[in-house]
């Protein structure tokens, strides 16, 4: 099963309310996947500052005074506010790769969940309603975000494994579904010089994506080429820095229910997802068609 | 889709027992509902806030009314022996499934495999039908007021399915004996499905569920029927040596 939900604010007077309306959506779809649970939540961006979102198994020991070794290290400005077993390592944007390359060898047990100017990234194993309230994403202020309710059955149940995965710099998926084709495709992506950090299918989605807009194709025209490139069952929901895409394969049999007004327009798996999003017996509310790109930007 | 306010004059009445979701339970719903033995005179049921809730109604066996107001989830009305189901709302996947008899009316639209492997009763979808709409029916009658999705009518044994608007591609895939008729435009017809002269029986069981489905601005002889060409089913002794 699975259980994928996204969130698009239109209108920026619902922004310092998104953490407490995409937390109330995925705790609804909890008995769609109780194995794990994260969010991607998008803030402004304001040009000057970049945010690498990473988990510890031990963060008591690696978080601590890690904002001063690693700015010695870079050459730059470093904040870290901890968040539970993740921290966001605020510094310039510059320095991000300089930053998550001396992470891998100032703090080796370290994983980097996300990247970017705009994303933040939390995911743990564990039931929603326990990982929005070990990270206070209730509490979380952004113009879009996508979270994820996991059912394992392509690979482990880990941190590493929950969704959503990132593999560009403010871009993320979450997937209800599962890929056949995601090993082959994981080994084109690896010999055009993708990373990849686990074994999951989903990653590979995420990675395909990624590779794609890196080589100059918009969201829209990455999420097409899923269509004829990917082989399983998707329904996909992709976050980047200013827009929100969804597609589902040509089969369609992971479930969607979508709904906009003028002030979002919310996306998931079932419709239980959207019913205490304001306006809602109002909204056009719809399934997106199969084989079909949907993207909005800001 | 707005959930349809309670006529004025059933409220009036107040003979219809009513089960709110927001404070009662769905189990305590559905209980109460196979609880009703033959002959009960609790004959009207209301159903307030679903919302997307699961399996509303499933299983009932008796000839009582039941009125959803607004939308459900997966499996609603599944099993249906009898009653006359209405959801004023939309109804999220597998909606009627296996329907045995009674009748079932979504207002809004229906999500995927509605009706599916259905063996009678009569299901109409104001609205869209997603998906496998009619998927392995066997005797269920489907009046579909928009469009439907792709692979409808898959393996479709027997009943009717009548869509207003256009079908989406592989239209009976793997058909048996059901018969379906289309008014708009058919995306693609699946294997071993072809298009049907509609003679005057047709027209006379098309006019009969239009009639039963509540529909009167559309003509019997708008539509195309599509049905079996039977060589899919039948074993043909030419192909012996395949097996």
């Amino acid at each position: 099963m699975c259980g994928i939900v996204g969130l698009f604010l239109k209108d920026k007077a619902l922004e310092p309310k998104l953490g407490a309306m995409l937390s109330e959506m995925l705790v609804s779809l909890s008995d769609r996947g109780p194995d794990s649970a994260g969010i991607a939540i998008y803030g402004a961006a304001t040009g000057n500052e970049a945010k690498i979102t990473v988990q510890s198994p031990k963060p008591d020991r690696d978080f601590r005074g890690l904002d001063a070794e690693l700015a010695k290290a870079i050459g730059a400005p470093v904040s870290v506010a901890v968040k539970s077993t993740h921290a966001v390592i605020r510094t310039t944007p510059d320095k991000v790769d300089a930053a998550r390359e001396t992470l891998q060898t100032l703090r080796p047990d370290i994983r980097v969940m996300g990247a970017g100017e705009a994303v933040e990234i939390y995911k743990e194993v564990g039931l929603p309603e326990a990982v929005v309230e070990r990270f206070g994403v209730r509490a979380m202020t952004g113009t879009h975000g996508i979270g994820h309710t996991r059912m394992a059955t392509e690979s482990a149940v880990t941190t590493m494994g929950a969704h959503p995965f990132s593999t560009g710099a403010d871009q993320c998926l979450v997937h209800n579904g599962s890929l056949s084709n995601h090993n082959n495709v994981r080994r084109e992506l690896i010999r055009d010089g993708m990373t990849f950090e686990t074994e999951n299918d989903t990653e590979v989605a995420a990675a395909y994506l990624s590779n794609r807009m890196a080589h100059g194709k918009n969201l829209g025209e990455a999420l097409e080429g899923t269509l004829s490139d990917l082989d399983g069952f998707f329904t996909f929901v992709v976050g980047t820095k200013n827009g929100f895409g969804v597609v589902r394969d040509p089969i369609a049999c992971k479930p969607a229910v979508m709904a906009e007004t003028d002030q979002y327009v919310a996306f998931g798996s079932e419709y239980r997802a959207l019913t205490k999003l304001p306006g809602i017996d109002n909204a056009r509310v719809w399934e997106p068609e199969p084989a079909t790109v949907y993207f909005w930007e800001h | 889709m707005p959930a349809t306010p309670m006529p004025k004059a059933q409220r009036e009445q107040g003979h219809a027992r009513v089960f709110d979701l927001g404070q009662q339970s769905l189990r305590e719903l559905n209980q109460a509902l196979h609880n009703l033995a033959p002959g009960s005179n609790e004959t009207a049921w209301e159903v307030l806030n679903p919302k997307g809730s699961h399996s509303v109604a499933v299983g009932v066996d008796q000839p009582v009314s039941i009125d959803v107001r607004g939308s459900v989830g997966y499996y609603c009305a599944g099993m249906n022996d009898g009653a006359t189901i209405t959801v004023h709302g939309s109804a999220g996947p597998g909606v009627g499934e296996n329907m045995m008899s009674g009748s079932i009316v979504i207002k809004g639209d229906a999500s995927q495999y509605a009706g599916a492997t259905g063996r009678g009763g009569l299901l109409v979808i104001e609205g869209n039908a997603s998906s496998r709409c009619g998927i392995s029916m066997k005797g269920i009658d489907i009046v579909v007021r928009g469009n439907i999705g792709h692979m409808s009518a898959f393996m479709a044994q027997s009943g009717n399915l009548v869509v207003l608007g256009d079908a989406g591609d592989a239209l009976g895939d793997s058909i048996y004996e059901a018969r379906l008729f289309v008014r708009g435009k058919v995306e693609s017809l699946g294997a071993d499905c072809i298009a049907k002269e509609m003679r005057p029986e047709h027209i006379e069981l098309l006019q009969g569920l239009l009639d039963r489905a509540g529909i009167s601005d559309v003509k019997p002889s708008e539509f195309k029927r599509y049905g079996s060409a039977r060589k899919l089913y039948n074993f043909n002794i030419d192909n012996a040596d395949a097996y």
